[in-house]
Parts: C-alpha cells; structure tokens; sequence
C-alpha cells in the first residue's frame, strides 16, 4: 500500500516539475543568474510548494500516525553543524554548474535520456563516494 | 526588455503546488519526506543501513513516470541539458556528494524543510542557493558556461 501511494506521489511530484518548467535546466540557471536574462518563474514554484505543504505539516501535527504506514519517519536532527553548510555548498556548486539537482534529473530521464542518464550515474556515484567515505571515517 | 521574459509565473506557481501536494501525499500517508536525494539514496541501498527500499524506489520510478504522463495530456516537455560531457559528470558527482553530506537537496530542504519551518533547512537552502548563484556567475565570467 505503501508502495502504490509513493508511486502516485513520485507521478504528481514529475508531473509538478515538467509543468512549471522546473524539468529544464536553462530555467534554473535563468533564476541563478542574477546579472543575466533573470529568470523568476523558480520563485513562484518554491512559493506554490512550500505554500501546499506548510499547510500538510500544520495537518501533520494533530495525526497520531500517517494513514497508510505505523508511524512517521521523518528527520530529527536540529543540529546546523560543518556537514550541513558543506553538504549544501558542494550541492550549491553542482546545482549552479548544471541546473541540474535529482528531481529535475530523473525527469531528464524520459525528455534527453542521453544527457540524463550521464547526469545519473554521476550522482549516484557522488553518493556512493559519500557513503564510502562516511563509512570509513565511522570506524575510527 | 528580455528581462522577465521567459517568466511562467502562473504556471510556476500550479506547478510547484503539485510538488507541494506529492510532499503531503508522501508526508500524510506513508510518513516520509518526499526528499528526492534521501529518496534515490535509499532506492540504491546507499544509505547507512544500506537496505535497498521499496517505497522509496516507488516514488523514484514514479517522478519520470509522471513527466510521461504530462506531455502525453499536455504536449512536449521542453528541457535543455548541457552538452558538454564534462559538466555533466563534475556536477552530477558534486550534487550527489553534497546532497547526501548536507542531508538534502532543493525538495527535502528547500521544499519539504522551508514548509515545516525548519532552522537547518532554511540554512542550507540559504547557502545553497547563494553557493549556486555565485557558481553561475563565475562559470559566466571565466566564460566555462560559454
């Protein structure tokens, strides 16, 4: 059950992306460049998806348990340390390089399979790497 | 003059509604973050526990499944990738580096995160948005964007 409602949830998140435009890369890197042809049409996306689910997390807080599954599973951490401000700069680099970060990626998959498929295994072994060096400097 | 002209703020703003409304489905019914770096870390057993996952990999069949579906009810998706290969690769491994390092990318941080208000996610979608920024202007202006 689980399952099926992720998979409608991933066909509304790629149907969100290729509607407003979010699956090209050049609008992304219209927003990024500040000194160029701006390109806004990214704010007004961040502003629908943030505004839609502002509201499930203010309904998320009066349910005991998610519908389909036992409990919630969702990330505790506060801490705002080194990983995090160098995670999101290395982030910061690929995103601003390409245009590219994972979601608008996998749409790739289906519009330029060629280029997408590069752009895939690249990151996936971007965090292979991660989870490799992450393992190694656990041990010690 | 060019400015601006591009701009689809209409359909920006129902499209970014409906990633909104993939992050509540995700949140509401199965309890997880419909962030898409966790999600396709998990669906690769790259993860800690290294546990291969089907409900994630669920949600990441489904993102193409759903482009598919778009241009079949609504016409063609237009995107244009970089050409050079080089690019491709360098910024496909820092983005799959960094977003596990830094625990998120542009839909758990920036969406999924910014929403629940909280302080680590508004963090790191401040340095990764001014990080980017400044990565696109020095490309432009050391003239590697061509």
């Amino acid at each position: 059950m689980s399952a099926l409602l992720s998979l409608i949830s991933g066909v509304v998140f790629g149907a969100g992306l290729a509607l407003s435009g979010m699956a090209d890369p050049t609008r992304v890197t219209g927003f990024l460049d500040i000194t160029g042809a701006f390109d806004p049409t990214l704010a007004f996306v961040m502003g629908g998806a943030v505004s839609v689910m502002a509201i499930a997390w203010r309904v998320q807080r009066h349910m005991n348990a998610p519908i389909a599954a036992k409990k919630f599973d969702l990330p505790k951490t506060m801490l705002i340390d080194r990983r995090l401000i160098l995670g999101a700069s290395i982030f910061g680099i690929g995103w601003g390089i390409a245009g590219l970060c994972p979601g608008p990626a996998l749409a790739g998959l289906v519009i330029v399979p060629d280029k997408a498929i590069i752009f895939v295994l690249a990151m996936l072994t971007g965090m292979g790497l991660y989870r490799f060096i992450d393992a190694r400097f656990a041990e010690k | 003059m060019d400015m601006l002209a591009r701009a689809m703020p209409l359909q920006g703003f129902l499209g970014g509604a409906m990633i909104g409304l993939a992050g509540a489905i995700m949140l509401l019914t199965v309890g997880r973050i419909a962030g898409v770096s966790g999600l396709l870390a998990q669906t690769f057993g790259l993860t800690p526990s290294g546990s291969l996952n089907l409900t994630a990999a669920s949600f990441i069949l489904g993102v193409p499944l759903g482009v598919v579906l778009t241009q079949y009810v609504n016409g063609p998706v237009r995107s244009f990738y970089p050409s050079s290969f080089t690019t491709l690769i360098v910024a496909g491994l820092f983005v799959g580096f960094g977003s596990r390092l830094g625990s998120g990318c542009t839909s758990g941080h920036g969406v999924c995160g910014l929403s629940r208000l909280s302080p680590r996610s508004l963090v790191a979608t401040c340095v990764f948005m001014s990080v980017a920024i400044v990565t696109v202007a020095v490309m432009k202006f050391s003239g590697l964007s061509k």
